[in-house]
């Protein structure tokens, strides 16, 4: 690709920017959210198309007007959110559109599951064919993605945030599989703000700021200090260092939580200024507790006590009221109004307060919004823009002010600083500090090992819905941590089961 | 992406395209009100009948009665729902209103009982999308049947005639040389632009219609706004269905036959997102106008009643497609 250029109305989305990935190689996409690596890859898919520039495959200059032609170039992508006709098999996924016709013109199911089967097993992945895409878990789905697109005879393999959901052992899979692609003379661009993932697979690496190329260099040859200084202008050092107040008295307990199949018999407490993390592999229960702690689900047994005194928690308004705030995992489906104002995504969750004999008063709605916008420095022309248009960090600061306005106790983060770019996770950070100071209680919940090691204060780990270890942070080890969180338990540990 | 930081539209020149992304990105309005000049201004001069008194005054008492139903829709599309079974309650309404003051009844007491008969249904329609978790298109087409074979019932499917002067009077009374119907339009819009705007139970709506996950997760009370969305759907059903029985004088069966899909055409030609968290008051009123010119100036210009069926049809997937046009890439 080179010197491509798009603009959208109102900011130039790229400008200018050349990028190539030899036969073979695993090459590195790093940048902050609206650095443009989003754009670039639409362009290349045939999603959008390029103001300027020019895209070649293997020497020759082509056109990639849409998503069709970008697949008969031989152009394919992988995203987090896997593109699968949920609903029918592995096979027929794979022969999606031209399904193989025996003689007698019906569909030549033998074909499918040899060939399929064929490839999988290329790639040493132990997958039934027959197998409903629904019924697989995410990793397996991505896999087939990439299965598929090797079949195609894929030339370019573009992945988009793959580890997003993936546990590390599935990231792993994932690091073989992409290996093989490698020896098979397959291109892959490799988009990911896990930097150690650049460093542990890639061969090259592009870094993009503000829609520029800032620079191309071979992966040995740099470092992950030197790549962020790169993407913000700001050392890793200072990532997790935040402020920690002296943690005050105690303000949630929470005795024998049950609900079965989920977990069972979980307790713990949360005092004022200090983070309490929440770690375990995916499935393992943690966001079933909290949502259950919250009101979103309802618990078979158990107490939760807030501030001393006993709650019942039946439902998300009874948990509003009682002080808890819930920043939920996927802030599309469940955090924020999309089509709506960022004034009234603030003011989500205090419109009872607002409001008065049913009426809202819009003036003190406005100065809210304009008051959080500008303290958690929130990047948005008006306050009524659209949240749909606002970039991810911007996004989760969103629904961070709807509990800060709230002026809620305990703060549930769960997964916090996922799909969300280096700048915008300091800036989580800042406000995970900020409401600590003020004496709030924070259950901080992450797959990421480095995140929930480097902030929280004592870290509490989860293995199919029991508690297996609650640690603190002078006890964090990040071999022991996953130990307990595989369910691996060495005598004289320990451990709460 | 990033956001845009500057409101310029650049690039889009002195385009058609780019004229109507200016307007729409300004005042989403702005086009309806365009549109309908346009219309007003054409008529004026091909119908010499068009802007008479009388003739306007005739086209917004054709446009009151279904302007009324079409703001219920609004606020059950802005909340991500249909209610395909305004069109009932519109005939129901008007046969009940009939049969009540036929049977003796005063006026007053005639219309409240009405009024609270209708909204008991659209209640209903509430319980079964939010509690039976039925999907609102299912619910209100199993209403809209329902509803229409009970009117039919309790009618014995018949006219019913001699109703009291005073109410007749009503619907043909002018105020200002405009029509008493227009005036009851009148109040319901205004009232509702509150209710949108102003109210916790407008913000709560649009909540709902843009996420009910995320909705629910913040506190707000799904099933209260649920049955009030609905409710107010079928109120305002069985205002347009009192203001039909006074201006055509019976309670008549088949009242309100195919309005719930003129109802969902000015909500969309007005702005509203089937998709929900989307709509206003004011772009429904303007699509239902505009509506109603097309028909009534095209009857004036003698055109084939067809072929403005086939202009009507075309503009509703106009409306849409114009939007779609001018929010792609943004």
């Amino acid at each position: 690709m080179r010197d491509i250029r798009k603009s959208f109305p109102g900011v130039q989305a790229l400008k200018g920017v050349s990028l190539d990935v030899k036969a073979g190689e695993v090459h590195g996409l790093v940048g902050e959210n609206g650095a443009g690596k989003s754009t670039l890859i639409k362009i290349l898919m045939g999603a959008y198309l390029k103001d300027a520039g020019t895209i070649s495959i293997e020497g020759k200059e082509v056109e990639i007007h849409s998503p069709l032609q970008a697949r008969s170039h031989g152009l394919m992508a992988v995203y987090q959110d896997v593109m699968l006709a949920r609903h029918l098999s592995v096979g027929e996924n794979f022969f999606l559109g031209k399904l193989p016709r025996s003689r007698l013109g019906l569909v030549d199911w033998k074909k499918i599951s040899e060939v399929t089967r064929e490839t999988l097993e290329e790639l040493d992945l132990s997958i039934d064919p027959r197998m409903l895409v629904r019924r697989l878990a995410p990793a397996q789905q991505e896999m087939v993605t990439i299965a598929k697109a090797v079949y195609q005879k894929s030339k370019l393999i573009v992945f988009d945030e793959p580890t997003a959901l993936l546990t590390n052992e599935q990231v792993a899979e994932l690091f073989t599989v992409i290996e093989k692609l490698k020896k098979k003379k397959v291109g892959v661009i490799y988009i990911s703000h896990r930097l150690e993932e650049i460093f542990a697979i890639c061969d090259r690496v592009t870094v993009l700021k503000d829609g520029e190329l800032v620079g191309t260099s071979r992966v040995s040859e740099t470092n992950q200090d030197a790549l962020i200084t790169k993407m913000v202008g700001r050392s890793v050092g200072e990532m997790y260092s935040i402020q920690r107040p002296q943690p005050g008295e105690k303000v949630l307990e929470v005795l024998g939580l049950t609900r079965e199949p989920h977990f069972r018999n979980v307790s713990f407490d949360v005092y004022r200024g200090e983070v309490l993390g929440f770690f375990g592999l995916v499935g393992a229960g943690r966001t079933e507790i909290l949502r259950c702690i919250f009101g979103a689900d309802r618990c078979e047994a158990g107490e939760v006590k807030l501030r001393g005194r006993r709650v019942t928690i039946h439902s998300p308004r009874q948990g509003v009221r009682a002080g808890i705030g819930l920043l939920p995992e996927n802030r599309k489906t469940e955090g924020l109004a999309m089509s709506l104002g960022v004034d009234i995504n603030i003011n989500l969750a205090s419109y009872d307060l607002i409001s008065r004999a049913g009426f809202v008063n819009v003036s003190r709605e406005a100065s809210r919004a304009r008051g959080f916008v500008s303290s958690l420095n929130i990047r948005t022309p008006s306050i009524k823009r659209k949240v749909r248009n606002l970039s991810g960090g911007n996004q989760q600061k969103v629904v961070v002010a709807k509990w800060v306005s709230r002026e809620s106790d305990i703060f549930i983060f769960d997964e916090p600083t996922v799909g969300v770019d280096v700048g915008a996770k300091l800036e989580i950070y800042k406000l995970i500090e900020m409401l600590l100071a003020k004496g709030n209680g924070i259950i901080l919940v992450s797959s990421y090992l480095p995140e929930v090691m480097g902030l929280a204060d004592r870290l509490l780990v989860v293995y199919e819905g029991a508690v297996t270890g609650m640690l603190g942070r002078s006890e964090f080890d990040e071999e022991k941590i996953l130990r307990l969180a595989s369910g691996i338990v060495n005598s004289g540990d320990d451990v709460k089961a | 992406m990033s956001v845009p930081n500057s409101k310029s539209n650049r690039g889009s020149g002195v385009t058609l395209l780019g004229t109507l992304k200016f307007l729409h990105a300004g005042f989403a309005e702005g086009i309806l009100i365009l549109i309908l000049f346009v219309f007003f201004v054409v008529l004026a001069f091909a119908a010499p009948s068009f802007l008479t008194l009388n003739n306007l005054s005739n086209l917004v008492r054709q446009v009151s009665i279904i302007g009324v139903v079409a703001i219920g829709m609004t606020l059950v599309i802005i909340s991500a729902g249909i209610d395909l079974s305004v069109g009932s309650m519109v005939g129901f309404s008007n046969v009940l209103v009939a049969i009540l003051m036929t049977h003796g009844m005063p006026i007053i007491p005639a219309i409240l009982i009405t009024l609270a008969a209708g909204s008991a249904l659209g209640i209903f329609n509430g319980v079964l999308i939010h509690d039976g978790r039925v999907p609102p298109f299912i619910a209100t087409l199993g209403m809209m049947t329902a509803v229409r074979g009970l009117l039919m019932l309790i009618s014995d499917a018949r006219m019913i005639a001699g109703l009291p002067r005073p109410f007749l009077n009503f619907a043909q009374i002018n105020i200002l040389w405009m029509p008493s119907l227009f005036f009851v339009w009148l109040v319901v819009i205004v009232l509702s632009i509150v209710i949108t705007t102003l109210t916790r139970f407008g913000r709560n709506v649009f909540a709902i219609g843009s996420n009910a996950e995320a909705a629910r997760l913040s506190g707000i009370n799904i099933r209260f706004t649920l049955y009030g969305v609905y409710a107010f759907a079928a109120l305002a059903s069985s205002v347009a269905g009192i203001l039909y029985t006074s201006r055509l004088a019976n309670g008549i069966p088949t009242a309100g036959e195919g309005y719930e899909l003129d109802a969902i055409a000015a909500a969309v030609v007005g702005g509203a997102s089937l998709m929900g968290g989307e709509g206003t008051i004011l772009g429904t009123v303007l699509g239902a106008l505009i509506i109603a010119t097309l028909r009534n100036g095209g009857n004036l210009l003698g055109i084939n009643p067809f072929i403005l069926q086939i202009a009507v049809g075309m503009l509703i997937v106009a409306a849409v497609l114009v939007d779609q046009l001018t929010k792609r890439n943004r």
